[in-house]
């Protein structure tokens, strides 16, 4: 290591010849998340306080249930995006890989959690 | 994992107060990071005063001054003193810029000087930038042809010229990297604004022909992605240059190889 030159030190292992993907992904998700999110808070917002038959009622409608399903499947992918930047940002080592996979984990979980509710209260 | 707080023997203590020119009227004040590596010491920010009925506008006039009529033992990078070598790139009022384009009348109060953040120390305001140098000759700053080399020079039209213009008057000093916190947790491997920034003025060089092979090398979630667009660079910059701009031209440019 002591004896490793400067450029080495700087080439390191070289390009990964990957990111444009992940890029692409949020900034996709972005925009997508910028129409969403004005239309889930439209739509599930006069839900709020309602009984519970009312909301199921509700979301048995296609619009709404489409709207909230599409709103929380962007947004875990978005969410699990931009958190692997966060964790690659200031966590390293195989701490860095161990939250990676934990949020991963969390994303994927909670997306279907809330696409399973989501069924339930429209079926 | 990113360390938030300086280890124990970095951390800055207070240190000397040099004393006041005689029958100066028009004083200031100015406290600097001092650090010698032959002693083993804690850095310490020592207090000068400048009389500035005998001293130049500059910051750098000041430094000058300050090493040459009261303590020779501090030590700074100087050489052009127009903002064209790069060389006194410091940390002044907070803000990374070069100490021979900073007037004294645009810090308010006492001028604080520090080096470069994040970066190694070598000595008082010298910071190491020998990983800084390498990432930018590893982004290859040179015209890169497979034609056969011209009997006279590559043409350019004017045009493509100006493109050029707000990139190659980089000079290097590294303010910018060391504005930006991604450079400072993952400076190791994020190649920071101004590599990336000479790297786009070679990708767009409508003579370079190595176009592809550049992006190739800076397709990497850290060499390249690291940028968040913070826009400390663009704000920093002594030279009023925009690598942040340069940044997201390059990333344009790896979408529209991919989509």
């Amino acid at each position: 290591m002591a004896y490793m030159t400067d450029r080495k030190r700087a080439v390191g292992l070289g390009s990964a010849k990957s990111g444009t993907e992940h890029f692409w992904a949020m900034t996709k998700s972005s925009y997508a998340l910028v129409v969403l999110i004005p239309l889930f808070v439209f739509t599930f917002g006069p839900m709020l306080g309602e009984p519970h038959d009312a909301v199921a009622a509700y979301f048995a409608r296609p619009f709404p249930a489409l709207v909230a399903a599409l709103t929380i499947v962007v947004s875990f992918m978005h969410f699990k995006s931009g958190v692997q930047v966060l964790i690659e940002d200031y966590v390293g080592g195989y701490m860095r890989h161990i939250l990676i996979i934990a949020m991963t984990c969390i994303s994927y979980a909670a997306a279907a959690t809330g696409v399973l509710a989501l069924a339930r209260l429209a079926l | 994992m990113v360390q938030f707080t300086l280890p124990k023997n970095s951390k800055v203590q207070t240190g000397k107060t040099w004393p006041k020119p005689e029958g100066a009227k028009n004083v200031r004040k100015f406290k600097i990071y001092r650090w010698d590596p032959d002693t083993g010491d804690n850095p310490r920010v020592d207090t000068y005063f400048v009389d500035l009925d005998t001293c130049g506008p500059m910051i750098l006039d000041a430094l000058i001054k300050i090493k040459n009529e009261i303590d020779p033992t501090l030590t700074f990078r100087r050489s052009c003193r127009e903002g064209i070598c790069g060389s006194c790139a410091m940390n002044i009022d907070g803000t990374n810029t070069l100490a021979c384009l900073k007037g004294m009348d645009e810090v308010r109060g006492d001028v604080s000087i520090y080096p470069l953040p994040h970066m190694p120390v070598v000595k008082d305001l010298i910071p190491d930038l020998t990983h800084f140098y390498a990432q930018h000759a590893s982004i290859m700053p040179w015209l890169e042809t497979k034609t056969q080399r011209p009997e006279r020079e590559w043409r350019q039209s004017i045009e493509d010229r100006e493109k050029l213009d707000g990139l190659y008057e980089c000079v290097m000093c590294a303010s910018c990297s060391t504005a930006c916190p991604s450079y400072w947790w993952n400076g190791d491997k994020y190649l920071g604004p101004a590599a990336l920034l000479h790297a786009y003025r070679w990708i767009i060089d409508s003579r370079d022909e190595a176009t592809g092979e550049r992006l190739d090398d800076l397709e990497d979630p850290f060499k390249l992605y690291r940028c968040h667009t913070i826009m400390n660079c663009a704000k920093t910059c002594p030279k009023g240059l925009n690598p942040a701009k340069a940044i997201a031209e390059i990333k344009k440019m790896m979408v529209e190889r991919v989509v």
